[in-house]
């Protein structure tokens, strides 16, 4: 089996990443009752001695992540080494300083990154050695802050180039319309090229999104609708049965991002015949380098499925995960062209149930015409924790351009007035050309979705053999 | 003789352990003992303990499949795999072609080689080289390639039959078609023959024929082997009337491939249906030889369904008009079949009917066209069972579709990238396109 090894950084990073880890555990404890140091927990978990050596099989000693947590301010990270995971982590996998980036790109990227680019490389090196086989690195950022956005895709960048056959994954969490944070759409441009450029995969999120679907839960679960009550204990926005007891703010929304890295990493922490392997995923759903945004959709994510489902709420399940509210993002990918789809089950589910709806489902969505089959699906035989099954679905999907369009306007409205922009200029290493470089990537990219949509040629002839 | 087998790929170590299994299995049964004998030296050595070890080489770029697939044989208490005889990695190809040619293939060819040159020099004599892959993932179809690639250059006058299976049309593998460009345009270069199962195909098989509800991997997997059996155990040929043949690989190659512009073969079968019905049937040479007379010209991949408006070119038609205008569309014409019989009043079939001259290409003559193995040994609970193996028009669609799909993909360079990152270039695709498109020519203008 191989490993994978997570790198949060900034607030929104480590605040998401500790959801993952504490939810994970709780996936793990509830399939792995004896408490045996396995291969599915050794995937995202080392198993350590007394001396802090590593030792395989047998009996769990002392779990520890797989994971590099780097912030710039003293917060976050303090309360992780106070709280109930901190067992989790040594604190040499900790990276911090004490002033913060000041909701600065150009301090993350630049300052922090020429700062602490020694001792990251070496604490990512370090998790590495601990492998048996790396095969992917999932970094969780939010794009709107300093620390996340700008030391965030510094580290992309040096993943890429210290470990360039290791697959990069990342999670970004976009900022809303009305974020508090005046420069967020600065951040989030700039941090967007660097995605764009050395990201493998980026799967999008965005608050807006979240605190949506955290309202209706909430909503539902507090009106008690007939027919479904909804066990609270059991909601994908619900962290029960970890061992973080106190909620924080962020918390329920963090949970649903949390769900996503455990439903995405399923194949990889379980057995299963028709698991789908990491580095299947951008193969199968990355035609072009650059368009490599796979928009997730998470479904169940206002029902509790019973333990015997009848087939048309299973059916049910592939519908909602085409449905704008079930998207992590705010987006309609059934309106808009799809390149390629992939269908990540868990669960109780039928290789007939999934060639089933994907024969319903395939007359209602718009592929492109090159690849009308663009179908990839994985099965994992254990389901969430509460759940007898799920679905997450990633769409590589032209609608994800709607969301930059939207960055991009934020943005130029700050830029035209150079509102804030000396608070970067005076940045080492921060030029004025980052701006228009940035501000010309995105809008390459939105350019290269808006290609794709329009009529395309007729297919092109096919070779003739003289006879 | 002895064939060595190669399991290459996910694909390869499940349809490989299958094959085994219903060798075996159909070996043990009773009345038997020549036959049995046959079949061992072929597919299997004996320890000095006794124990039966398959001749098989397992390969797979991550270790999940082969443990299971030797975990298997081991328990099933008649057979095993070698105790050195497997070759795995801890991460598979991500279903890429070009990282499993490009990469793996050339990392690890030496340890492969290893593996197969012991298995050949264990052979007292060797019949050739059998290999099973799949050509839509990366590991089967990229090192499959590469390493069939090497067999071809270190044994250059052994017989390599290449058996692939096909995709399913949609749902597993988005470069599916690349890969199965890739991978058919260099095995053609390299093999013998290549044997072809569809997995849609099959699957349609399992559900009409053998009314299987839930059809699962495994269900398929064990029509593919019965069929792969059906046609590598033990048999009497032309060239060994007497005493079953020592040659199965050889003469299947000399039946069946007379040019080598043409090696593409296809297998079907009759009866095939749940063992349940199966108790309850019973069948003369006669009608399961018509039905399987017309699943051939009609190119029907089942008993089920047949076109029987379907017929041969009545013999009639002048010269001028034998071309390809004046055939029936949905005619198969034939280059060469062979035809293998097992079971009970074997020597009274007649099989007249697949000699007829209008089945074949006019150039070629038809008695070297049409070859008949039999064996009087009923096959794998069948008390009559006749398989044909043809090198015809049939695979002319899938081919057909496989290449028009990747072909429109490759119009987008969508995808390309992902190659091009190990080294294969679009030329490489092109020239893979061009070799593809000269094979669907060729059989289309037969
Ligand atoms: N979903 C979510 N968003 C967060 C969280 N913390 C901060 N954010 C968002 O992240 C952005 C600010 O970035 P933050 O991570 O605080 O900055 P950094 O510490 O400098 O990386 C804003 O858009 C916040 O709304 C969190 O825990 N969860
Ligand atoms: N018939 C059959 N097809 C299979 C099997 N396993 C995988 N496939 C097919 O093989 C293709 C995927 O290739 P796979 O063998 O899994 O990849 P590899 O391990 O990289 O060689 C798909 O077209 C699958 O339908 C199997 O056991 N039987
Ligand atoms: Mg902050
Ligand atoms: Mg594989």
């Amino acid at each position: 089996m191989t490993q994978s090894i997570v790198v949060q950084v900034g607030q929104c990073g480590n605040q998401v990443g500790c959801r993952f880890w504490d939810l994970a555990l709780r996936e793990h404890a509830h399939v792995n009752q004896m408490g045996i140091y396995d291969e599915a927990l050794s995937s995202f978990f080392r198993n350590v001695d007394q001396r802090g050596a590593d030792s395989t099989g047998g009996r769990i000693n002392a779990l520890k992540a797989r994971a590099v947590l780097v912030d710039m301010e003293e917060g976050v990270l303090g309360e992780i080494l106070q709280g109930p995971l901190r067992s989790l982590f040594s604190s040499t996998q900790l990276i911090s300083d004490v002033s913060g980036s000041g909701n600065n790109w150009a301090v993350g990227h630049h300052t922090y990154g020429l700062a602490y680019r020694e001792q990251i490389v070496d604490q990512v090196r370090k998790a590495a050695e601990h492998c048996d086989c790396l095969q992917c690195f999932f970094l969780i950022h939010s794009m709107g802050g300093g620390t996340g956005s700008g030391l965030g895709t510094f580290v992309l960048k040096l993943l890429e180039d210290e470990f360039p056959e290791v697959c990069r994954i990342v999670t970004s969490v976009y900022p809303t319309a009305e974020d508090d944070v005046i420069t967020s759409p600065y951040n989030s441009i700039l941090a967007m090229k660097e995605l764009t450029e050395h990201a493998d995969c980026v799967l999008p999120v965005d608050n807006q999104s979240l605190v949506d679907i955290v309202g209706k839960i909430q909503h539902m679960s507090n009106t008690g609708k007939p027919g479904g009550t909804i066990k609270k204990d059991c909601t994908i926005i619900s962290g029960q049965g970890g061992v973080v007891k106190v909620e924080k703010p962020f918390d329920a929304m963090n949970n649903i991002v949390a769900n996503l890295l455990l439903n995405i990493t399923s194949s990889a922490r379980f057995e299963g015949s028709l698991n789908m392997d990491l580095n299947e995923i951008a193969m199968n759903l990355v035609p072009f380098p650059r368009l490599h945004y796979l928009l997730p959709s998470l479904t169940p994510l206002y029902t509790l499925a019973d333990v015997n489902v009848p087939p048309r709420r299973l059916d049910q399940m592939f519908s909602d995960a085409f449905s704008k509210e079930h998207q992590l993002i705010k987006a309609d990918p059934k309106h808009n062209l799809y390149l390629a789809c992939a269908l990540m089950l868990r669960g109780n589910v039928q290789l007939s149930d999934l060639r089933r709806n994907i024969e319903r489902l395939k007359p209602t969505l718009p592929f492109v015409p090159w690849n009308q089959e663009g179908w990839k699906t994985s099965l994992c035989s254990v389901p969430p924790v509460c759940h007898s099954h799920s679905l997450l679905a990633l769409a590589n999907n032209t609608c994800v351009k709607s969301t930059f369009i939207e960055l991009r306007e934020r943005f130029v409205k700050l830029y035209r007035r150079k509102a804030h922009l000396h608070h970067y200029l005076a940045v080492d290493g921060m030029e004025l050309a980052g701006f228009s470089e940035a501000l010309s990537s995105i809008s390459a990219l939105i350019e290269e979705y808006t290609h794709l949509e329009s009529p395309l040629m007729p297919n092109a002839p096919r070779l003739t053999i003289a006879t | 003789m002895s064939i060595v087998c190669l399991q290459l790929g996910q694909c390869g170590n499940q349809i490989g352990h299958e094959l085994f299994s219903v060798i075996s299995d159909d070996s043990n049964g009773a009345n038997r003992k020549k036959y049995k004998q046959c079949s061992d030296e072929r597919f299997f050595y004996e320890t000095s303990t006794g124990e039966l070890v398959a001749r098989s080489v397992l390969v797979d770029m991550e270790p999940k499949v082969i443990s299971q697939a030797i975990a298997k044989a081991s328990k099933s208490g008649r057979w095993r795999y070698g105790d050195k005889a497997d070759f795995s990695q801890k991460q598979g190809s991500g279903n890429n072609w070009a990282s499993g040619f490009c990469v793996h293939g050339p990392r690890h060819e030496e340890a492969v080689e290893d593996l197969v040159r012991m298995e050949i020099e264990r052979c007292d004599r060797l019949a050739g080289i059998f290999t099973m892959m799949s050509v839509a993932g990366g590991t089967g179809s990229g090192v499959g390639t590469y390493i069939t690639q090497r067999l071809r250059d270190l044994y250059p006058s052994s017989f390599i039959l290449n058996q692939v299976t096909w995709p399913y049309e949609a749902g597993e593998v988005i470069v599916q078609n690349y890969n199965s460009v890739l991978t058919l345009s260099h095995l053609y270069q390299l093999s013998d023959a290549i044997l072809v199962h569809e997995n849609d195909t099959v699957h349609t098989i399992c559900s009409r024929l053998m009314n299987i509800k839930h059809i699962s991997i495994s269900d398929v997997n064990k029509v593919i082997a019965h069929q792969l059996a059906s046609v590598l155990q033990p048999a009497y040929t032309a060239d060994s009337p007497c005493h079953y043949s020592t040659n199965p690989i050889g003469e299947l190659l000399t039946s069946l491939v007379c040019h080598p512009e043409y090696k593409l073969l296809s297998l079907c079968n009759i009866p095939q249906m749940s063992s349940t019905s199966l108790a309850y049937s019973v069948f003369n040479w006669p009608g399961l030889l018509k039905h399987l007379r017309q699943m051939l010209i009609a190119s029907a991949r089942m008993e089920e369904g047949i076109d029987w408006t379907v017929s041969a070119p009545s013999a009639v038609t002048s010269a001028g008009e034998s071309g390809t205008n004046s055939r029936q569309k949905s005619f198969n014409l034939s280059l060469a079949n062979l035809l293998i019989l097992r079971g009970k009043d074997v020597s009274t079939a007649v099989t007249d009917g697949f000699r007829d001259p209008a089945l074949y290409v006019p150039w070629l003559k038809t008695e070297n066209s049409f070859s008949t193995w039999t064996s009087p040994v009923a096959f794998n609970g069948y008390e009559k069972s006749a398989t044909l193996v043809s090198n015809n028009q049939s695979l002319l669609k899938p081919l057909d579709n496989i290449v028009r799909k990747a072909w429109n993909m490759f119009a987008s360079r969508a995808y390309v990238h992902q190659y091009t990152k190990f080294g294969i270039c679009e030329e490489d695709f092109l020239d893979s396109f061009t070799a593809l498109e000269q094979i669907i020519s060729s059989y289309t203008h037969l």
